[in-house]
């Protein structure tokens, strides 16, 4: 059945039941609550237009979330004069936390990995992701907070698969080093203190 | 001669996020698998990484505020 038979109750229903979840993503795209109210409810209205062309309800997330970013992406573009996307799918160090949380000096005292997830807050992952850049934070959000494919993403974002994997892999290699930064503020990291010499 | 089924460390992990987000295919994900089985080091930056991805669950859902919900509501009966 075409999906806009039936009137608008089939889509207020499916536009409440991912409302939380578009307001999550639309809050780690713009940073505050207000843009992100803004930027749903615009995509909403895009959507309620657009829906004739949503063939079958069951693709209707996938749809309403390639609307909300692309939305997005329009804003910021229109804001930025031209997307800020080039030269940032490329390089950059391998970074895992992992391996820094891993190190020997730590494990003499504890599981430092397991401390750290165990102390980890939802603040501080929504900060950390807050502080990367756009072209990363977009494929950091849709695969690893919404849970999307790759294929889906490279759907949404109209890049190839591969651009997907590489901005993933980057994105989260840099979210992992803001949360290093993180953990060795917390004092998971220990600090070599250096002793003032005494003044005679 | 080596097994052609098993992989070392490195090509383990080159692999592990692409096999923890479920997009590897095929003998690859076995091979991924099949080491994470054996190797007690790469299994433990496994299960980091998979804790990790878990985190993230928590910023999938936002709270809906009844204005923001009354906003919403009265933008799809006004068209």
């Amino acid at each position: 059945m075409p999906a806009d038979e039936g009137g608008g109750a089939w889509f207020e229903h499916a536009v409440l039941e991912v409302l939380p979840d578009l307001l999550g993503t639309a809050l780690r795209l713009t940073k505050n609550r207000a843009d992100a109210e803004d930027l749903v409810a615009d995509a909403i209205a895009k959507a309620w237009l657009a829906r004739g062309s949503l063939r079958e309800h069951d693709r209707f997330r996938g749809w309403i979330f390639r609307i909300l970013t692309n939305r997005f992406l329009s804003e910021r573009r229109t804001l930025a004069g031209r997307p800020a996307e080039q030269s940032l799918d490329e390089g950059g160090p391998e970074f895992s936390l992992f391996e820094r949380l891993h190190q020997p000096f730590l494990l003499w005292w504890s599981t430092p990995e397991q401390e750290f997830l165990d102390k980890l807050a939802r603040e501080d992952l929504a900060r950390a992701i807050d502080t990367l850049p756009e072209t990363f934070r977009l494929v950091v959000v849709l695969a690893d907070v919404q849970g999307f494919s790759y294929r889906a993403i490279a759907e949404t974002l109209a890049v190839p698969v591969g651009t997907v994997r590489s901005r993933l892999a980057r994105g989260r290699a840099l979210l992992q080093s803001v949360l290093w930064e993180h953990a060795c503020d917390a004092g998971l990291r220990p600090t070599v203190h250096h002793r003032k010499p005494d003044i005679a | 001669m080596s097994d052609p089924t098993t992989i070392n460390c490195e090509e383990a992990l080159r692999l592990l996020a692409t096999y923890l987000d479920g997009e590897l295919g095929g003998a690859e994900r076995e091979h991924v698998a099949r080491h994470l089985k054996t190797c007690r080091s790469c299994y433990s930056r496994a299960e980091f990484e998979r804790r990790l991805k878990a985190e993230f669950d928590g910023l999938r859902r936002e709270e809906i505020t009844p204005a923001f919900e009354q906003r919403v509501r009265r933008l799809i009966t006004e068209f």
